[in-house]
């Protein structure tokens, strides 16, 4: 029998298979460059570039709890300017598509990021990341009610002919209401789902164990919730959704597909086995294969409810 | 760098509760420099996920030796760890110790078994001068006669006594440095962050070079997710740096500490 093809596509964002990483768990490229092979993933993701340099938090920032962890970095990062200079010449290097993830502290930042960036042909898509909750301004503060979530996709389609995929936060009211903003608002496809916000306490100082005092919980932990909101918003809009939050193995992104996600991303399993991504890849043809289908395509959102 | 399962040579008691765990990785071994570190998955971790960091005490072109102590959920988690199992590592990882600039004379300092750090670099480095290591009593304070053997000068200092001078690692150093011309000397320390913090001062005080490695938690340990950022100074204030990739050793006037 023929390979299965794992080809899918992102508005015009060709992929090779449906593997990404995910915002924040794989720097800019460059850091795991020697241990994975990244001609291999379906697209690149980048850590959340805003127009300007940018701090972050403060340390401590991440903290391990049961199965997972917890983290507030807070978006540092070189501005687009210092994207461009620092790293393009790097990932222009590579056959993969590149996932601009953009974040800005007012609205029209988006704006101006887009506009920074987007010349750069080894910018394939942004990642519209709405859904930060580690930074005060910005972030999660526009993806909170669907009218201005709307707003800047509106914003970001108006600066940009590329695939735009707002990433959403777990924590809404309604996740099908936002899938269907997303997709009257012009999005190409939506990403779910962000970290959940969480927060642990030292007992023995009564300090919380992040700077931040809160930050996003990721990881197994996740997996079940973002497979539910997954399934929902699969069912409230036909735009293809890119999956994540805790895949560690095949078996898992295989979960987020048959539960309507057309790509899924691996985060924090990164940190863990760099060579998650390649198994989760190898893991899928090989499911395809033992089920009979010819593509990837056959088992997305394919759940029996 | 390299990811690769490396099976257990050796999995013993080292001295006092310190363990030493030598594995076979011929992917990481040859390529180590001094003060470099590993990044290891510990199996029967359970619910816990992350992988630990632990400095590199020797490498040979067959594999790697760590020394450790169980003194948390990772470390407690290794002991059940027997000869020919396998572990998980990344390696080696950071930038390790500097070439020793010409004329100098070099200076370890050490605390707890942070000294493990510095065999390396002890034994590559072409002059011999000497060490002082810090501990809470004598069994915290490894490796003296190794050292020894390498031609160093060792002079130990206990919390309490047990062996060699009683006090810190300081209060050794202080009156020997006295008697110094300090502009030669060139310090390779590796220990807890107070004594860093110590020494580093010391060599901006006394203009002298001071190569501090600095043990912050970490998560990805490639420079990826910047969890173990320091902040290092700048010509106008201070950068994040992250310790796995940039670090773990920085020069004293680097660091801009916490207060």
């Amino acid at each position: 029998m023929s390979k299965p093809n794992l080809k899918i596509k992102i508005g015009s964002m060709e992929m090779k298979n449906p593997v990404t990483v995910a915002s924040g768990t794989f720097g800019y490229g460059p850091e795991y460059a020697d241990l994975v092979d990244l001609n291999r993933l379906g697209a690149i993701t980048v850590k959340g570039i805003c127009p300007e340099e940018h701090v972050g938090n403060q340390t401590p920032r991440t903290f391990e709890t049961r199965g997972g962890m917890l983290n507030a970095i807070g978006l540092p990062g070189p501005g687009a300017q210092g994207f461009i200079d620092k790293y393009v010449p790097f990932l222009k290097q590579y056959d993969t598509p590149v996932i601009v993830n953009i974040w800005g502290k007012g609205m029209e930042d988006y704006g101006r990021v887009v506009d920074m960036l987007d010349a750069e042909d080894t910018v394939t898509a942004y990642e519209i990341n709405l859904s930060c909750p580690n930074v005060k301004e910005g972030g999660s503060a526009f993806g909170t009610d669907t009218d201005t979530f709307a707003r800047v996709i509106e914003l970001v389609r108006g600066r940009t002919q590329k695939p735009i995929i707002p990433k959403l936060a777990p924590n809404v009211p309604n996740i099908g209401a936002f899938a269907k903003a997303a997709e009257n608002s012009g999005a190409d496809a939506i990403a779910i789902m962000n970290t959940m916000p969480a927060m642990a306490i030292n007992i023995d100082t009564l300090v919380p164990e992040l700077a931040n005092k809160f930050g996003g919980l990721s990881g197994p932990p996740i997996k079940p919730i973002a497979i539910k909101l997954v399934f929902d918003a699969a069912q409230a809009t036909s735009l293809p959704i890119i999956g994540m939050g805790g895949i560690f193995e095949p078996e898992d992104a295989i979960e987020f597909l048959i539960a309507g996600a057309t790509s899924v991303a691996v985060g924090t399993a990164n940190f863990i086995d760099p060579t998650t991504c390649d198994r989760v890849i190898d893991g899928i043809e090989s499911y395809l294969v033992e089920k009979g289908h010819s593509s990837v395509a056959d088992i997305i959102g394919t759940v029996k409810v | 760098m390299k990811q690769q399962k490396a099976t257990v040579l050796e999995h013993d008691n080292f001295q006092g509760e310190y363990r030493i765990l030598r594995l076979a990785a011929p992917d990481v071994g040859p390529y180590v420099k001094p003060g470099q570190f590993l990044h290891l998955q510990i199996p029967h971790l359970g619910d816990r996920i992350l992988r630990r960091p632990f400095s590199i005490y020797k490498a040979t072109d067959e594999g790697v030796a760590i020394l450790y102590k169980p003194v948390g959920r990772g470390t407690e988690s290794m002991i059940p760890l027997q000869v020919n199992d396998t572990v998980d590592i990344i390696g080696p990882l950071g930038n390790g110790y500097p070439e020793m600039s010409e004329g100098k004379l070099p200076v370890l300092v050490a605390g707890g078994y942070g000294n493990a750090a510095l065999f390396l670099k002890a034994k590559e480095l072409p002059v011999k001068g000497v060490a002082f290591f810090g501990g809470r009593t004598a069994e915290d304070i490894l490796c003296v006669e190794e050292f020894k053997e390498l031609g160093w000068d060792v002079r130990p200092t206990t919390n309490d006594g047990s062996l060699g001078a009683e006090g810190l690692v300081t209060d050794a150093f202080d009156p020997w440095m006295k008697e110094q011309d300090v502009k030669k000397l060139e310090l390779y320390v590796c220990g807890p962050g107070p004594m860093l913090k110590a020494m580093g001062n010391r060599a901006i005080e006394h203009d002298f070079t001071a190569w501090l490695s600095l043990d912050e938690n970490m998560v990805c340990g490639v420079g990826a997710c910047l969890t173990c950022v320091i902040k290092r100074k700048t010509e106008d204030g201070w950068e994040w740096a992250r310790c796995c990739k940039d670090g773990p050793v920085f020069e004293s006037r680097e660091v801009l500490w916490d207060e």
